[in-house]
């Protein structure tokens, strides 16, 4: 591979990965109590800006069928909710043709930086799936996902 | 009355009633709440211990029951069966804030019912299950 090339594939993976990550801070400060309490009581409340504003509406249209499980909310709420994740989205754009991405797991970000993570890792039982964030970012909850942060568990 | 005391009474009168929508119910206005709704119905005879935890312990036609993310022990800690996310202690004994914000016990008992029997549950489900989760000590 040339210099060029590598040089390209850096950027395009760097430009696809949230705002945050990108501008090397990997901390996520937008917050909403709505969101923290509603978004955070079966997982982690993930940050706004892992998605775009289209998966996001996507989601909180279907939350009666979120993944397997009834995650439906009243109204209010919700609006609130799909108001603050809208804001505060990904801004990368979303491919119009495709349907809009659900699982934070499957985006080209999320995979490009979990490239190191090893099949065992995945496997152990304390991680159990790759949507349970905090099993290594320690204070994913707080919405800082920074290196300094992981403890991959054994 | 002046128009100040009018003034001040309305004013009153609203702070009283923020400070009784905003309080919370005990779980045992949480359970009468079900009971009327449940002696609405024919042949209510009184909520059950015993078949709340049956209820609560057994599948309904799914592959998950109360049991599996609230453990066998709902005075426990429980698991989210799916994320693995810590779910506090449900029976009111080990968590006083359980069963006493209507609009959280209706948004759960919604969103439960409906994975563990593709259903809503009936008043005398609810008022079984709380009743068997107000015995744990």
């Amino acid at each position: 591979m040339n210099k060029q090339k590598a040089f390209l594939i850096i950027l395009a993976s760097l430009l696809a990965m949230p705002n945050a990550m990108a501008s090397g801070g990997i901390a996520f400060t937008a917050t909403n109590s709505k969101w923290k309490a509603e978004c955070g009581s079966c997982h982690v409340a993930y940050p706004a800006n892992m998605l775009p504003a289209t998966s996001w509406k996507a989601m909180m249209g279907g939350l009666d069928k979120h993944f397997g499980s009834d995650a439906s909310l009243d109204a209010a709420t919700s609006v609130e909710i799909l108001a603050f994740l809208e804001k505060n989205a990904s801004q990368r754009k979303a491919d119009p043709a495709q349907k809009p991405q659900l699982r934070i797991t499957e985006t080209r970000w999320f995979i490009n930086a979990h490239d190191e993570v090893s099949a065992k890792t995945w496997k152990n039982p304390l991680v159990k799936s790759a949507a349970n964030c905090a099993a290594c970012h320690t204070q994913a909850e707080s919405g800082d996902f920074s290196e300094r942060n992981i403890r991959i568990p054994k | 009355m002046s128009h100040h005391k009018r003034f001040m009474r309305h004013l009153l009168s609203g702070i009283l009633l923020l400070a009784a929508t905003a309080q919370a119910q005990t779980p045992q206005q949480t359970l009468d709440g079900f009971k009327q709704s449940a002696a609405e119905t024919t042949g209510f005879q009184g909520f059950s211990a015993a078949r709340g935890e049956q209820f609560f312990k057994s599948t309904h036609g799914n592959d998950w029951s109360c049991s599996t993310c609230h453990t066998q022990n709902p005075a426990a800690q429980g698991k989210h069966a799916k994320t693995s996310k810590i779910i506090q202690p449900l029976a009111p004994a080990a968590n006083a804030d359980r069963f006493t914000d209507q609009a959280k016990v209706d948004k759960w008992f919604k969103r439960n019912c409906n994975d563990v029997l593709n259903r809503a549950c009936t008043p005398l489900e609810k008022g079984d299950v709380l009743t068997y989760l107000m015995t744990l000590k």
